[in-house]
């Protein structure tokens, strides 16, 4: 077990370029002063 | 493992942000979206990379060695080589220094596909807020409400716009749009049946003031799945000086019995607006950076899901933030985030809505370079038909998109859909070099635009804010993993 560090949650964004990008994901809103979610706040429908 | 930071090719500032948080120190692996918890040596021994890189020195553990050494810290030559080693090994792994991706760019169809429209069924409200970007609901035109052949062609637009994507969105919003709500009940109607025919639906949204969420409309809502943003910013007083009726009074006192019996309705909301939803979202200003006190105040009234959003108001407005209370709102996420903690599985507990991170749930890398989507994605339609890119945009003709009624209503402005597919974050500088740059997605276009005339070029107050609440964001994603797997560890 590693002394120094603790990893909490291991992803893989970067392979997200080749898998993701169907467009099925509800609407977001930068500014997030309407109903939508802001990009970050987001979860993937597929 | 270090020789390969010394190149400068790859600058750890930019792909691993740590930082200190509450009681943790954190490092967040931006290409990967991964998290690590550091101990407090292996945290100064990632400043001390970024500090050599950024004095272009040679980063090697004798140069850490001293850096660290300059400040206090003694870390022996076999403890910083336990480190490098741990550090090399999730290098290795793919959850810290990990490359950035291959610049792949959301590839788009000739033709745009809308899958979300606005409609602004009234251009006119029965409140006067202060730092309405809608100037009290007219958008610097006219006070009016769009006609039901206006709103059915909008409805259609996006049937036909959005191309083999089976679900769509509609929001009703204004000025006030309850204050046409025989339309939205006729729009409803006549959006499930053609959604229908064409074997797609349609998902209803509604952004309201609360002034006339009487019963009938609140039963309607609920019978309808329409889902509900409500808007109330806090404690009395600071809700009252910016949201007054025309004649002055406060709005408070009528709004928050409504919002709170609407609420009470919705008691399984998902934080992650998914599915039929409702939020109570909030607007700080310059007079009230501890706006912190403000969700605390609903979250009291039993309101468990709350937004509360920094104002975007042009310097001279004597709301707009000032120098000193960048500080001050940093503070209040601060506070917010070892409350929220506090409340978690007690009475009062609630989700803020910048606080939800999904890490290993969260959208693709192709959605977080493109954003929101604004001018070919999702388009505000005003009570005259007249298209734009996005709610906020609304009455500004520069960028008006096309109109229904002209003589092709699906084809929009050519050139404004390129400008907007294009203003990703490849395009924008300072989010090239930003660590939070997948959170966030380069920014609001509209608030870009506002503060620096374009597209590509940010609204810097808005980014410390939003990266802000990122840190927050993942500590507290990390205190409930912790807690999930340690029921006792927040006790």
């Amino acid at each position: 077990m590693a002394k120094h560090i603790q990893t909490i949650v291991k992803a893989n964004l970067s392979s997200t370029v080749k898998t993701g990008g169907c467009g099925k994901c509800q609407t977001s809103c930068q500014s997030a002063c309407k109903t939508s979610c802001t990009v970050g706040n987001q979860v993937c429908v597929k | 493992m270090l020789d390969l930071l010394s190149n400068n090719e790859y600058l750890v500032k930019k792909n691993v942000h740590s930082y200190r948080q509450g009681d943790l120190f954190i490092a967040h692996d931006v290409n990967s979206g991964s998290l690590h918890i550091l101990d407090e040596d292996t945290y100064e021994v990632l400043k001390a990379i970024e500090e050599l890189q950024e004095a272009s020195k040679q980063v090697n553990e004798e140069g850490i060695r001293q850096l660290l050494w300059q400040s206090g810290n003694q870390l022996t030559v076999e403890e910083l080589s336990e480190i490098v080693e741990e550090l090399g090994e999730l290098r290795q792994q793919g959850t810290l220094f990990s490359r950035e991706a291959e610049q792949v760019l959301p590839a788009y169809p000739e033709k745009p596909i809308v899958k979300a429209i606005c409609l602004h069924v009234a251009h006119d409200c029965n409140l006067r807020c202060k730092y309405c970007f809608a100037e009290t609901g007219a958008f610097g035109g006219s006070r009016s409400m769009m006609d039901l052949e206006t709103g059915k062609k909008g409805i259609d637009f996006v049937l036909d716009l959005s191309g083999h994507r089976n679900h769509c969105e509609v929001d009703f919003f204004g000025g006030e749009p309850l204050l046409n709500f025989g339309l939205i009940r006729s729009l409803v109607e006549y959006g499930r049946k053609a959604a229908a025919d064409r074997n797609k639906t349609i998902k209803f949204t509604l952004t309201t003031n609360g002034i006339l969420l009487n019963d009938k409309i609140q039963e309607y809502l609920e019978q309808e799945d329409i889902s509900v943003v409500l808007s109330l910013d806090g404690r009395p007083e600071v809700h009252d000086r910016m949201r007054p009726f025309s004649d002055g009074r406060g709005s408070y006192a009528k709004v928050t019995p409504l919002i709170k019996q609407f609420a009470a309705k919705r008691p399984e909301s998902s934080p992650y607006a998914l599915g039929t939803y409702y939020y109570v979202r909030g607007t700080y200003t310059h007079y009230n950076p501890d706006f912190d006190q403000d969700v605390l105040h609903m979250a009291d009234l039993g309101i468990d899901q709350i937004s509360v959003e920094p104002v975007v108001a042009s310097p001279e407005a004597p709301y707009a933030f000032q120098e000193g209370d960048l500080e001050k709102i940093c503070e209040a996420y601060d506070r917010l985030g070892e409350e929220l903690l506090s409340r978690r599985g007690q009475d009062k507990e609630f989700n803020f809505f910048h606080f939800n991170v999904a890490l290993d749930q969260g959208p693709c890398m192709i959605k977080r370079l493109s954003g929101c989507g604004a001018g070919h994605e999702y388009v505000a339609i005003s009570p005259e038909g007249d298209l734009y890119p996005c709610h906020q945009f609304v009455g500004q003709e520069d960028y008006k998109l096309g109109s229904l009624y002209a003589e092709n209503p699906n084809q929009l402005k050519e050139e404004l859909v390129k400008s907007f597919r294009s203003a990703h974050i490849y395009k924008k500088p300072l989010c090239r070099e930003c660590w939070a740059r997948f959170a966030c997605s380069g920014g609001c276009h509209a608030a870009n635009v506002s503060f620096t005339k374009s597209l590509t070029d940010v609204y810097t107050l808005g980014c410390e804010l939003q990266k802000k609440r990122l840190e927050v964001a993942l500590y507290l994603k990390i205190k409930e993993i912790q807690h999930n797997h340690n029921p006792l560890s927040l006790a």
